[in-house]
């Protein structure tokens, strides 16, 4: 009997030897995504791999990305953080890490380098706009519009959207002037390297609400990204503004008569941040996480399910055909040559300043 | 609550502990007005020997405790879960210690500065809060900061982020190369740890003691030894200022001395200037009157904001015009609250009067469909709305194809005021229907027929006998129906388009998006008084005693 558990003892100590590094780290971890398409393809390209790898790592989905910033600090307040790893928008990074809820890193340490060497922080490049901000894909606010409502020309321009003229009938705009009052500028023959400069005084401002105002009343805002691919399914709307990956499962999914208006595309960025604080159990598997599923492949991965840039030079020529339909991904990029003509980048420093500011105006300007 | 006097049912129907000790005083006072000559009786005793009236006192005493227990895990579990959360949220819509803890020095040294000069404030300021942002940079709370006081002046949010990245690399070197020269052992920690300790040095250097302190409690915190860590500029730099204005009389260490003696010859950095490189907006008086009106611990700011106020350096003022909206989504939530209501009673009334007088069997059956929307879920509800009104949705089909409107004008019922009032009217519907049945189901159908054969009309029978008895189910059902519809927050924000919205939806965009916690508490705050202040109305126009949910 003695003899027999000292084997068994010997025995599950020697299968534990090799766990010992795998024991220093939580065998659970919480993500914090958008839910729906894009967290399916986070799901996907990420946790699957990884929990094929590592079989008893449970890892917890959260669908609370869109209030992660107010909960997150809510749970910091009340000291204790159960969430591991959060997938914001870069802007909500950047106030995260203003506010001390993110944990700062250091690229070349936390993330894995390129195939061919060249280091994480190079890879990324720019992007990595906060000491908190792991980019994970380039996505853009574009428009898209009915095919069957526009009669024989339609629009390629920015410009259209204003055009009650050539295009009427109802456009959705999102509820917040980010994005709405440069667009707004843009159309109201203010050049592109101005428009901030312009949008920073408060005659800008009036110009770019006066704009938005010659279609005030044909325009349904909307608050959810789901909200533009229905009113567009439904034919409420000739043309409206959401995310691409929205627009795309409209036009290649869903197979509605629904095309693309590329111009002046918006680019944003969305990736993943660290809550500051974790214990080091957890903080060690998120790390061993975050290696993992930035790493090039994986970034390449996540593109067969969505339409989404991944934010690694290295992983562009890498994209290649989407899951399930099985056509090419490259051409439904925003990052496109194609479809990147005339783009905006998201001034992040910009709107972390006038975005209150900003706010109370359009909100104002609104509720007239 | 646990005052058993005042339910009055219980005093009527069974005698209480309470009632007999007010037989007992009043027995006791009739025996003393019945002894004359001072030969009183003793007071009435209880059978165990101890007076009547204590033991009957001991006797409510307990009964009251009892009442407690029994009702104390929810006493505890509302206190905690719900009364204690929203005083902490009401707390923050004055809460502003933010300012004077990051920039404690800055504060006291801006007392002096006029804001209304129309010039920045000189050097020492400066001095003050090159030493507060230097620390508020390593504790990493100046962007926290310049995030609260962006809400009262834009641009500040990036003036803390890109002088905090500058804070660390001012020219102030030049104090610590002049005075290291001077004497190398400046730059051992281990001098400055013991010069620190001595309260002569100290009181002839308090600017470097307070910023000593300060800096190596930091240091502390994060497990660092102040006494092996290099010594920062910013502390030289105290030293310099500190030297330059007391010359050091005092100190006891003789090597202060030394320094005080050259500092009138050191090569000197403008601070104001090393500010102004960093960012040339630390030379608008405007950012300086900012911090100085919200330096209070407590402030009125974010209730002002709250009425289309602001605060500013010069006083309190209207907001521009083209901000202003609290007023008019405060206006908007009473008026489309009352809409609600006053719909839900039209359409209710006559719904739970069928329901009260037909037969249970049937009046049970229908019961079911006016409940079935509480079993699914609100957003569901809202949706539906959505496809029935919107343009191309259900009613305007169908109205087209009976020709009734034009296809090029199709009616617009949605992401407007319409839109909100017809779906929360449906949601909110049983909340009215309910009480208003239970009501009606307790009123007797005789009156009505005693009124009839009286010789009165329909009309009359049921507006003077049938209504007034219906009116607590009205005013339960009401009181109900307006409070929700004031704090709703999903339907509008669906619904609502822009002319739509209640001030729930800024609430949940300022608790959410923009972080404003303590302008979104102060709107609650006013949302709070505003439903109390109803209910008041409520209360003295109607009487809270005419409300019966059953």
């Amino acid at each position: 009997m003695k003899i027999k558990s000292l084997a068994a003892l010997a025995a599950s100590t020697a299968l534990l030897a090799p766990m010992a590094m795998a024991a220093d780290m939580a065998d659970s971890m919480t993500l914090v995504s958008w839910g729906g398409a894009y967290q399916k393809s986070q799901v996907n390209a990420y946790s699957e791999p990884y929990m094929a790898m590592h079989p008893d790592v449970e890892v917890v989905w959260d669908e609370s990305s869109a209030e992660a910033v107010a909960k997150l600090r809510a749970m910091n307040e009340a000291g204790n953080v159960t969430w591991d790893l959060v997938d914001v928008v870069a802007a909500d990074a950047i106030r995260l890490c203003d506010e001390g809820l993110a944990m700062e890193y250091d690229p070349d340490d936390l993330l894995a380098a390129a195939p061919d060497g060249t280091s994480a922080g190079d890879d990324f490049g720019d992007l990595i706009v906060s000491d908190c901000f792991i980019p994970q894909i380039v996505y853009s606010t574009a428009f898209g519009y009915r095919t069957d409502l526009v009669g024989d020309t339609p629009p390629d321009d920015i410009c259209d959207v204003f055009d009650l003229e050539t295009y009427p009938g109802k456009r959705s705009l999102e509820k917040r002037p980010i994005n709405n009052m440069e667009w707004a500028l843009l159309c109201d023959g203010v050049a592109k390297d101005e428009v901030y400069d312009v949008l920073a005084t408060p005659e800008g401002q009036e110009k770019a609400l006066a704009k938005l105002g010659t279609i005030k009343d044909s325009v349904i805002w909307w608050s959810a990204g789901a909200d533009t691919p229905q009113l567009l399914a439904d034919g409420e709307i000739v043309m409206g503004s959401t995310y691409n990956g929205r627009l795309f499962s409209v036009i290649e999914e869903q197979k509605q008569p629904v095309a693309m208006l590329w111009d002046a595309q918006v680019f944003d960025l969305d990736g993943w941040i660290i809550p500051a604080g974790l214990p080091a159990d957890r903080l060690a598997r998120v790390k061993d996480f975050v290696m993992f599923a930035t790493d090039t492949q994986r970034l390449a991965d996540q593109a067969k399910y969505i339409s989404y840039g991944p934010a690694r030079a290295s992983s562009a020529p890498l994209v290649g055909k989407h899951a399930d339909l099985g056509i090419d991904m490259a051409p439904h990029m925003p990052t496109d040559p194609n479809n990147a003509k005339n783009t905006f980048l998201y001034n992040y420093e910009f709107w972390a300043d006038y975005r209150d500011d900003i706010d109370a105006k359009f909100q104002a300007w609104l509720a007239q | 609550m646990s005052d058993l006097k005042s339910t009055g049912q219980q005093t009527a129907d069974a005698p209480t502990p309470e009632d007999a000790l007010h037989e007992a005083a009043s027995l006791d006072a009739r025996e003393a007005a019945h002894a004359p000559g001072g030969k009183a009786a003793g007071p009435v005793l209880a059978a165990d020997g101890t007076p009547l009236k204590r033991s009957l006192a001991r006797a409510l005493r307990r009964q009251k405790m009892r009442a407690l227990a029994l009702i104390a895990p929810l006493l505890i579990f509302v206190l905690l879960t719900f009364i204690a959360p929203i005083a902490d949220m009401l707390f923050r819509s004055v809460e502003n210690q933010i300012v004077s803890e990051t920039l404690p020095e800055t504060v006291v040294a801006l007392k002096d500065w006029d804001s209304e000069g129309g010039v920045p404030p000189a050097d020492p300021v400066f001095a003050a809060l090159y030493v507060d942002l230097f620390i508020a940079e390593a504790q990493k709370l100046h962007t926290r900061l310049g995030t609260r006081l962006n809400y009262e002046k834009t641009g500040v949010s990036s003036l803390f982020r890109k002088t905090g990245r500058r804070v660390g690399r001012f020219d102030t070197d030049t104090y610590t190369d002049q005075i290291t020269a001077l004497d190398p052992s400046w730059e051992d920690p281990a001098t400055w740890v013991a010069m620190m300790e001595s309260d002569a040095n100290r009181a002839a250097l308090p600017f470097t003691a307070r910023s000593w302190d300060r800096w190596t409690a930091y240091q502390l915190s994060e497990g660092d030894d102040p006494a092996k860590e290099d010594i920062e500029d910013v502390l030289f730099t105290t030293l310099y200022l500190d030297l330059r204005e007391t010359g050091g009389t005092g100190a006891a260490d003789a090597r202060i001395a030394q320094i005080a003696a050259a500092v009138g010859d050191f090569d000197t950095v403008s601070l104001s200037e090393q500010f102004a490189d960093a960012d040339k907006d630390w030379l608008d008086p405007e950012v300086w009157g900012t911090i100085k009106a919200f330096a209070p611990n407590y402030t009125p700011g974010y209730f002002l904001n709250s009425v289309d106020m602001q605060k500013t350096p010069h006083g309190i003022e209207a907001r521009p015009e083209n901000q202003q909206i609290y007023m008019k989504l405060f206006k908007r939530t009473i008026f489309m609250s009352m809409v609600i209501t006053l719909s839900c009673i039209m359409l209710g009334y006559p719904v739970a009067w069928i329901l009260a007088n037909l037969p249970t069997r049937t009046a049970n059956l229908l019961m079911i469909l006016v409940l079935l929307p509480f079993w699914t879920s609100l957003l569901v509800r809202t949706s539906a709305w959505k496809v029935m009104l919107q343009q191309q949705g259900v009613i305007n089909d169908t109205l087209v194809w009976l020709g009734i409107v034009g296809d090029a004008d199709r009616l617009v019922m949605i992401n407007n005021q319409f839109g909100t009032i017809v779906a929360m009217t449906h949601i909110l519907l049983p909340f009215m229907i309910l009480p208003l049945y239970s009501v009606m189901q307790t009123i007797q159908p005789t009156y009505l027929r005693a009124a009839k054969s009286l010789g009165a009309t329909n009309w009359t029978a049921f507006w003077r006998v049938y209504f007034p008895q219906s009116v607590p189910g009205i005013g339960a059902g009401s009181v109900l129906v307006c409070i929700l519809s004031i704090g709703y927050y999903i339907t509008p924000e669906i619904v609502g388009g822009t002319t739509g919205t209640f001030i729930s939806n800024r609430i949940a965009y300022h608790i959410s998006s923009s972080l404003n916690w303590g302008l979104a508490a102060a709107l609650g705050s006013i949302l709070l008084a505003a439903v109390m202040l109803l209910y008041w109305v409520y209360d003295k126009i109607v009487g809270i005693d005419n409300v019966k949910l059953g």
